[in-house]
């Protein structure tokens, strides 16, 4: 973290007069306090409103236990497979050079802009009954739409990017020299991997893991359409929320929904060491080649 | 592989790994969406045009649309105002406020569905003092621009604040040393150099924001003509067995993913050029 040269000083060259800072400040705390902190206060708020026992009921509804089961199954599902795609390919592309590798980044990142409910839609396209396999696979008894198989699928296809595209820049920022060292003193291929690029990625790896891993498993509009909403057997953690707030048991609801939202204030805790950790990992590479000079802090 | 250049040479798996990235990434992403594509080529043209565009799809389009581009540029200038204040200013809990921006990609999209509902409904925490005013939110078209403008809050801010991280003050200093007051400053010298990031940005939310159904649905009341977005008329086809006009419509939804798609990565390859 690059420490600002001009932090707090008063030098109005490249300040602006203190009124104008206190008003720019209070602007930005202002809107973020409306959007981001009021709401994720509101969420604990309404999930106690009716207190701690009902709360800790309504956890223990057996078809939000049957939610928490099936979403933390299809995370376990998708982040590994993300996992491996993500390393394989910031491999081959931040390693090598090779045509058409633009275009290849720009297809991987791809889920992320197509809307959930089309990342749905596309599955039931192929799966559903009437799509491409839907016949084959009625009459084989194999039900993917409308079970837990395609919630996986369209779960996988919307956390695809997450870890490839973390890994890319950090892989392309650190070269391969330290590899080509390695390879040259007689480590074979996964050695170096192991022992050389892993120790430099771990923590883009938890970065991305952690992220594809929240989107996993709060997942809403993709899932919400390949699911069928079968109560007890077909529901994730979302889908419940939805099926709660539309009875009206909100107080239920806010609590299954608290849940998510310490998910995610985790992930955001975690997110943020990882941060910090790749931003050391990068000075100290960036710092390497002069550590035969003086270190300069010149003026 | 050798075809590449010798560069590359020396590390091993260039070819397995190549060769995995792109059949996993046919078999979970190309595939499947060029499944959307062939469904709606079985549709004649008349069906495709009278599917995307009966005036209740085109409602839709305007309320998406029209949303998504007045929350992208709510959050274009209060985005840039989060970053600078982030990057320029110290006061105490600047690392937790900038830890919580990125909350809107972390949190559920369905739980900020009902938590805004809730919120901005007649007796929420915001809507018992708005309701009384005149101000409806919830279950209105600005109930889904507050929805949208709370998903892609973060862009914005995150593709600013490293533009102006890099900004090297000295270029401010100049030009106060050459005259200019600080606004004039801020408009010639670190207002250009941020904009090519601004609009990355702006771009990036609209993008989500265009896509977005959890937090929306909610929140919008949904109302056909009034306040139904494109995505939950995709959803509501698709309940009706109206797998033909779920899939034109969706294709539409597509289309405009890749332009805008298209055009973010000309947009950073102009800021990358800029910061050049």
């Amino acid at each position: 973290m690059v420490m600002h040269k001009n932090g707090d000083s008063n030098s109005s060259s490249v300040s602006e007069p203190a009124w104008v800072r206190c008003l720019l400040i209070t602007t930005a705390l202002g809107f973020l306090a409306l959007f981001l902190l009021l709401p994720l206060a509101a969420v604990f708020v309404e999930a106690l409103d009716k207190g701690w026992q009902a709360y800790l009921a309504a956890l223990q509804e057996p078809d939000t236990l049957a939610a928490i089961w099936l979403t933390l199954l299809t995370a376990v599902c998708c982040v590994p497979a993300n996992l491996f795609f993500g390393v394989v390919a910031a491999w081959a592309i931040a390693k090598f050079s090779f045509p058409g590798k633009s275009l290849l980044i720009t297809l991987i990142d791809l889920p992320f802009s197509v809307s959930p409910v089309v990342s749905g839609l596309i599955y039931v396209l192929i799966f559903g009954l009437q799509g491409w396999f839907g016949p084959w696979l009625q009459a084989h008894g194999i039900k993917i739409i409308f079970a837990v198989p395609g919630i996986v699928l369209a779960t996988v296809f919307v956390t695809f990017p997450f870890v490839a595209r973390e890994l890319i820049p950090l892989m392309e920022s650190q070269g391969r020299d330290e590899e080509e060292a390695a390879l040259t003193l007689g480590a074979s291929g996964l050695q170096t991997f192991f022992r050389v690029t892993f120790p430099n990625i771990k923590w883009g790896i938890l970065y991305g893991v952690i992220l594809c891993n929240a989107r996993a498993m709060g997942e809403f509009g993709a899932v919400s359409v390949v699911s069928g909403h079968v109560r007890g057997s077909t529901n994730t953690i979302p889908l419940q929320v939805e099926i709660l707030y539309n009875e009206y048991s909100y107080a239920a609801a806010f609590a299954v929904a608290s849940l998510l939202a310490l998910l995610a204030l985790v992930t955001l805790a975690i997110k943020t060491v990882a941060e910090w950790k790749i931003r050391q990992v990068l000075s100290a590479a960036e710092a390497k080649p002069e550590t035969e000079r003086e270190p300069c802090y010149e003026r | 592989m050798g075809t590449f250049g010798h560069k590359n040479s020396v590390l091993p798996g260039f070819g397995p790994t190549l060769g995995y990235t792109v059949f996993y990434l046919s078999l979970v992403v190309l595939i499947p969406l060029s499944a959307l594509f062939f469904k709606t080529a079985t549709l004649s043209w008349d069906q495709f045009l009278v599917a995307v565009s009966a005036p209740r799809v085109l409602a839709s389009y305007r309320v998406t649309f029209g949303s998504a581009l007045l929350a992208a540029a709510i959050n274009g200038v209060l985005g840039v105002l989060v970053a600078w204040v982030l990057v320029r200013y110290r006061f105490p809990g600047r690392k937790l406020i900038d830890a919580l921006v990125d909350l809107p990609f972390a949190l559920p999209t369905a739980v900020a569905g009902i938590t805004l509902a809730s919120i901005y409904s007649p007796n929420g925490w915001l809507g018992r003092f708005l309701e009384p005013r005149g101000i409806k939110v919830a279950f209105t078209p600005l109930g889904i621009m507050v929805a949208m403008i709370f998903i892609s809050l973060p862009f914005v801010v995150r593709t600013v604040q490293p533009v102006l991280e890099e900004l090297d003050q000295e270029i401010e200093e100049a030009a106060s040393c050459l005259g200019a007051n600080r606004w004039q400053t801020f408009r010639r010298v670190t207002f250009p150099t941020m904009l090519p990031a601004m609009l990355t940005g702006f771009a990036l939310a609209f993008a989500r924001a265009v896509g977005e159904y959890g937090s929306i649905i909610f929140i919008a009341g949904n109302m056909p003509m009034v306040s139904e977005i494109t995505p939950l008329l995709i959803i509501t086809k698709l309940e009706q067995y109206d797998y033909a006009g779920a899939t034109a419509i969706a294709t539409v939804m597509l289309l405009a993913s890749f332009i805008l798609l298209l055009s973010i990565n000309l947009l950073q390859k102009w800021s990358r050029h800029f910061a050049e």
